[in-house]
């Protein structure tokens, strides 16, 4: 590394609200949780956001709500730095699934149970074409470019949780070897849609039942939240120190994450820990998911951001670690600037 | 420090191995063909540049993912084998994937009549997560090649192959590796998605005669050809190329990239994104743009895209623009791989100093203003660039070099 890379701008919201001053208690309160909309799944449901204040409704109609909540909160990072008349050299590192699918036309198919032929047609009649530009997992990344006129360059990286930890590292690494000025990087993940649960469902390994804290429970629970970083060369009241990721096997992944955390800046006295990963763990640190469910490409930009709300508040140091649920590792450390 | 390249790999509907796309490219041969592993019935675009597989079956081909996954994997084993480098590879694998999901065949079998029903019926079925996650298609390669680290897995569209590009070469100077994959694989073409691209407009419906589709920079352009296919390159710093003894086909020279901040499908109308990305590629390559001896064009064969690639090239390049052609003319829009692909025939072109045409040329553009290469052709060059301009605004471009005299 050769030049020190700072946080000028953070920007959330999730189901505890909108904006760092509903997050900076996010440990103390009690999480917000929907026990029936998907039940036997609780999610923790978006909080209402000013969607309608932040993106010009001729964008906003090219858009669904993921689009839309990672969009507003790429404008709250950029005008939390005051950066709004730097966004013409921005560069944009972007964690991203897949945007929403139109479930009624789903259940449609699924009740009709169609032919071939009556399946595409069915497809032809009642897929919106503006559905596919709000459904493409780059079209983020690029409605924050067109809302925001974020012009510099645009990365968008795929790979559920590990991706979101994969984007803040390549916004920082390219910052600390000089290859960009400026670095905007985050997420966004909407719990509450069928095909999210589909997917992870899957795996086997969705909480089923009431609410109970991760500790206290064998599996996950999906919860929505956006959470984007503009990270820059000077300014700023915290310093992103360290992000080290990995992948490989499941069964090498606590050797990888111990190496990753001995690789990382030596922890300071008073740090405060946060565990980002979406199940329990004998590993130390304040429980994300139990705030906000598992965000999967939102959750690791989220833990570093709300480490960098404890290193405004006064914390020497803020110390992430997070596993995939499938795959990945990842440490990341703040500091004061 | 220059960033050398010591194997290709490819996959298209022309065949399979590098040498086998190049020897059909040069004689400008067409991929494109009717869709025939699923029904086409009642479609408005019913061909593409299919790589059908033998596990495509009837009434059940192979999702985007597992396809894409193969197609990547024969790509980059065949880059792998021909740069003699061992397994596990030391590096890391950057690769441009299309975005996945289930599929309407797989929906429809887990049999739940509504959505409660088929996350019921879908619980537990990891053999189903671990196609569908969107980490999943690069996990599995990155663990069969042995590649270090978190796989790089990017989508910026029809740039994704390039991003794939720039992101090794980042990761090899910035000191992080030594040598990295730089790949693309793509496999959309399933119903659904032929369908969403049909109702963008965005697709030739040349039904009737297929394989003249695909005809970048012609007056009767109508539309991109949906493409299957994949793209390889293993990259590595020159110092650990020359200490291995390994052969160097190539350099890739440069890369750049512009976000487009004006419309989700089309380009700021002056063409400004595309020519920063094309000038900033250029730069990054240390050359000017007197010393690039060829494009090998985004060229989908849109009336908007061909159009302002056109214009764009006019501005970087002044009064003289070097020959460009757009393979996608013979083997369709592989989208995520295109960049990788493009590559490999840019290395291709530069070693054998031949161009790639760009075939079904009957009617030129005369507004465009370009040499578009209506046939291969011997030329004298020492660098190519390689263009993607992707939906969403992410446009990318590449700087290949040529090996020999160095």
């Amino acid at each position: 590394m050769t030049r020190p890379v700072h946080i000028l701008g953070l920007g959330l919201a999730s189901s505890l609200g909108d904006g760092a001053a509903a997050h900076r208690q996010w440990a103390q309160g009690a999480p917000v949780v929907d026990e029936a909309r998907f039940a036997p799944h609780p999610v923790h449901p978006l909080a209402p956001l000013p969607f309608a204040e932040s993106i010009p409704r001729r964008e906003s109609r090219q858009m669904e709500d993921w689009q839309r909540l990672g969009t507003h909160a790429a404008g709250l990072a950029i005008a939390d730095a005051g950066a709004q008349d730097r966004v013409a050299g921005m560069d944009l590192v972007v964690a991203a699934g897949g945007g929403e699918r139109d479930p009624a036309l789903d259940a449609q198919i699924l009740a009709a149970r169609p032919s071939e032929p009556a399946l595409h047609a069915m497809l032809q009649s009642g897929l919106r074409p503006t559905l596919f530009l709000a459904q493409l997992s780059n079209l983020l990344a690029g409605s924050i470019s067109i809302v925001h006129k974020v012009g510099g360059s645009s990365r968008t990286l795929m790979g559920e949780e590990i991706a979101g930890a994969e984007a803040l590292r390549m916004a920082w690494a390219r910052i600390g070897a000089g290859t960009s000025d400026l670095g905007l990087a985050g997420g966004a993940f909407i719990a509450e849609r069928p095909e999210i649960m589909l997917l992870h469902a899957m795996g086997g390994r969705l909480h089923r039942g009431p609410w109970a804290p991760m500790d206290a429970r064998p599996g996950m629970v999906l919860g929505s939240a956006g959470a984007f970083l503009l990270l820059g060369t000077e300014g700023g009241t915290a310093r992103l120190a360290h992000v080290g990721t990995d992948q490989g096997r499941p069964e090498g992944s606590e050797a990888r994450l111990d190496a990753l955390l001995a690789a990382a800046p030596a922890p300071l006295p008073g740090a405060v820990e946060i565990w980002a990963g979406p199940f329990g763990t004998p590993r130390p640190g304040l429980r994300l998911a139990d705030a906000f469910g598992h965000a999967v490409e939102a959750a690791f930009p989220l833990a570093v951001a709300l480490g960098a709300l404890a290193v405004q508040a006064g914390a020497p140091q803020a110390r992430i670690a997070m596993q995939g649920a499938w795959r990945g590792e990842a440490v990341a450390v703040v500091e004061q600037a | 420090m220059r960033i050398a390249v010591t194997g290709l790999g490819l996959v298209t509907a022309l065949g399979w191995g590098a040498e086998a796309n190049w020897a059909a490219m040069r004689e400008g041969r067409s991929g494109v063909r009717a869709i025939t592993r699923f029904d086409t019935e009642g479609l408005k675009t019913r061909f593409a540049a299919c790589v059908d597989l033998p596990d495509d079956r009837p009434g059940a081909p192979l999702s985007v993912a597992a396809r894409a996954r193969r197609l990547g994997e024969a790509a980059i084993a065949e880059a792998l084998a021909q740069s003699g480098l061992p397994a596990p590879f030391p590096g890391p694998l950057c690769i441009g994937l299309p975005p996945v999901e289930i599929e309407w065949p797989q929906r429809l079998a887990l049999g739940g009549a509504d959505y409660p029903a088929l996350i019921a019926a879908a619980s537990g079925r990891v053999d189903l997560q671990e196609e569908f996650l969107f980490g999943a298609t690069a996990t599995h390669l990155a663990e069969r090649f042995g590649t270090r680290g978190v796989p790089q897995t990017v989508t910026t569209a029809c740039a994704s192959g390039s991003s794939a590009i720039q992101m090794a070469i980042e990761a090899i100077r910035r000191g992080e590796c030594e040598a990295a994959i730089a790949a693309g694989a793509e496999a959309s073409l399933q119903p659904e998605t032929l369908i969403r691209f049909s109702l963008l407009q965005a697709l030739s419906t040349r039904n009737e005669a297929p394989e003249a589709a695909s005809r970048p920079f012609t007056l009767s352009r109508d539309g991109f050809v949906m493409a299957d296919g994949a793209g390889a390159l293993i990259l590595e710093g020159e110092d650990h190329a020359r200490r291995r003894g390994a052969a160097i086909l190539g350099w890739v020279l440069g890369a750049g990239e512009a976000a487009d901040t004006f419309h989700r499908t089309r380009s700021t109308p002056d063409g400004s994104a595309i020519i920063r990305a094309m000038e900033r590629a250029i730069a990054d390559a240390g050359l000017a743009p007197s010393d690039i001896g060829y494009v090998n064009a985004h060229g989908t064969s849109t009336p908007e895209n061909d159009r302002m690639e056109a214009m764009a090239c006019r501005a970087v390049f002044g009064g003289a623009p070097p020959p460009v052609s757009s393979t996608k003319s013979m083997i369709g829009h592989t989208l995520s791989a295109a960049g990788a692909i493009e590559a490999a025939v840019c290395l291709l072109a530069l070693r054998d100093q031949i161009l790639p045409p760009t075939i079904n040329g009957d009617d030129p553009d005369p507004e465009l203003g370009l040499d578009t290469v209506p046939a291969s052709r011997p030329h004298a060059f020492r660098a190519a660039l390689s263009n993607s301009f992707g939906f969403g605004g992410q446009n990318v471009s590449v700087v290949l070099g040529r090996a020999d005299g160095d």
